[in-house]
């Protein structure tokens, strides 16, 4: 991809991560990688939002707010698992109260593995969910044309 | 006066870096009550001892929380050392404290940066956020990671610190300093931030001592209880330390108290360094904790006195290890201080107690 036709907006849910991901989340909207100069702002509603970064694998409590903010969100969406967590549980697998990687509640589209995941791996994550985003919202406009 | 309305506040909200719920109950715009539930971040972890060794359950500790990272495996393996009668060289001591001071400048700068987006000063945030950047250019330089380093094991640590990079180290926090001072006259003098700080949220010295409130936000109210004050491993090598103390009790006094910590951070981090002695950095621990032995220990986390006890059974594997997080302590404050408060302040003063759920949680 060469340029961004479009400038997505993310939402970031911490599920069970320890914060490590989660700040690395936002380092990489500050001024260090500022990914903010390509119009990528954090917003914090689910409506508003085209790409979902979730980090921190799965619990009981937590997987319906994972699962509403999901179903809260317009299609075309791209769900970003960041770090190892969030991809498969990481060293916390066998904890009694995880269930397992975020693709246990939702359907992920890019995994980001790392602990922490570094911001260059969240951006080249942004950057491969842009092209999937178009692909979606290519499909959608194709059924609608269909129906 | 109105009806009392409840508004939910989290777990997902844009203040929030981490999942707390609150239940606001409102009358009018003001706070009557705030009722916490945590439980979104649980995951089990104290009882991984039982399958970890105590060799392998410093990477699980240094997991507990992303951002006290260093401290909490310092605090583990300081326990585990305890409980097993191990002398560690006093060069690892030295580094152990640097590393973890250099811990809390990032978390507090992190802190007043995050603080900056919830009174609505998105620029001060990301200012803030650059500056840290070169903290974590540091551990990334000196220990290879920017957020999880593990570099401490039981018996020392496993990386050293030569004396270039020492000389670099001084040179950045020299820097650091210069551009940390400006920040500072924005959080502190600043009108338009003082609007949002000064009076909001109020916890006297008799509240915070009843409700055993700890860390910065209790040392806003008055009450010393500064951890690093017993002088547990490097920490009693310092010539003097005095904590950084405040009468207010409001959230500007418990900016005021962050903002001045980063700073005598950064002098003990040049004191450490001045002072530090040639030798080893680990000794080889050999054997397994007595059945039956217990240990507890205390560590001054950024957010507050941070409490491990273990007790070993005879074998590689811990019987038990506890923690009591900063933040679970904490957590009576919060809901006092919200109590009566305006409905904006909310964002404001649940920042204020720097709340760690992933710590409280585990």
């Amino acid at each position: 991809m060469t340029f961004a036709t479009k400038s997505p907006w993310v939402i970031h849910y911490d599920a069970s991560s320890c914060n490590g991901c989660d700040i690395e989340v936002l380092a990489a909207l500050c001024p260090g990688y500022d990914v903010e100069r390509f119009g990528i702002v954090n917003t914090g509603n689910p409506k508003h939002a085209d790409i979902f970064l979730v980090t921190g694998s799965v619990n009981e409590r937590n997987i319906e707010v994972v699962k509403e903010i999901y179903n809260q969100m317009v299609e075309p969406k791209v769900v970003i698992a960041c770090g190892i967590c969030a991809c498969s549980a990481g060293i916390f697998h066998d904890c009694y109260n995880v269930i397992g990687g975020v693709d246990q509640a939702i359907p992920v589209d890019v995994y980001a593995p790392g602990c922490a995941v570094r911001p260059e791996a969240i951006i080249d994550a942004v950057v491969q969910g842009l092209g999937i985003l178009e692909e979606k919202s290519k499909a959608l406009q194709a059924q609608k044309k269909g129906a | 006066m109105g009806k009392a309305t409840v508004i939910p506040f989290g777990p997902q909200h844009p203040v929030l870096p981490e999942p707390l719920h609150l239940d606001l109950v409102v009358e009018d715009e003001t706070v009557i009550e705030a009722v916490p539930q945590i439980g979104f971040i649980h995951r089990g972890l104290e009882k991984l001892v039982e399958t970890r060794d105590y060799n392998q359950f410093i990477y699980v500790a240094e997991r507990i929380c992303g951002i006290c990272a260093f401290g909490h495996s310092m605090g583990y393996a300081e326990t585990v050392e305890r409980l097993m009668g191990v002398e560690i060289p006093e060069r690892a001591e030295y580094l152990r404290v640097i590393w973890h001071e250099l811990s809390r400048v990032h978390s507090h700068v992190l802190w007043m940066g995050l603080a900056a987006d919830a009174f609505g000063y998105e620029s001060l945030f990301m200012h803030c956020w650059r500056l840290r950047e070169r903290v974590l250019d540091i551990f990334e330089k000196t220990t290879g990671g920017r957020v999880i380093f593990s570099v401490v094991k039981v018996g020392g640590v496993v990386r050293d610190i030569d004396d270039a990079m020492f000389a670099e180290i001084k040179r950045v926090l020299e820097g650091i300093k210069d551009d940390y001072r400006q920040l500072c006259n924005a959080f502190l003098k600043d009108s338009s931030v003082k609007n949002r700080t000064v009076g909001v949220g109020y916890i006297s010295h008799e509240d915070a001592l009843a409700m055993s409130m700890v860390g910065p936000f209790a040392r806003a109210s008055n009450v010393n209880n500064d951890a690093r004050c017993l002088g547990n491993g490097g920490y009693g090598k310092l010539a003097d330390f005095q904590p950084v103390m405040d009468a207010q009790g409001d959230c500007y006094a418990r900016v005021k108290v962050r903002a001045l910590e980063v700073l005598q951070s950064i002098d003990i981090i040049e004191e450490m360094i001045a002072k530090i002695p040639a030798g080893d950095i680990a000794v080889d621990v050999k054997g397994a904790p007595a059945a039956g032995a217990e240990e507890a220990n205390v560590v001054e986390q950024p957010r507050g006195e941070c409490y491990y006890y273990a007790r070993g059974n005879g074998s590689k594997y811990l019987e038990r290890m506890r923690m009591r997080t900063p933040t679970s302590q904490n957590l009576a404050g919060m809901a006092t201080a919200l109590a009566g408060c305006d409905l904006a302040d909310v964002n404001m003063i649940v920042l204020t107690i720097d709340p760690c759920i992933s710590c409280t949680e585990r």
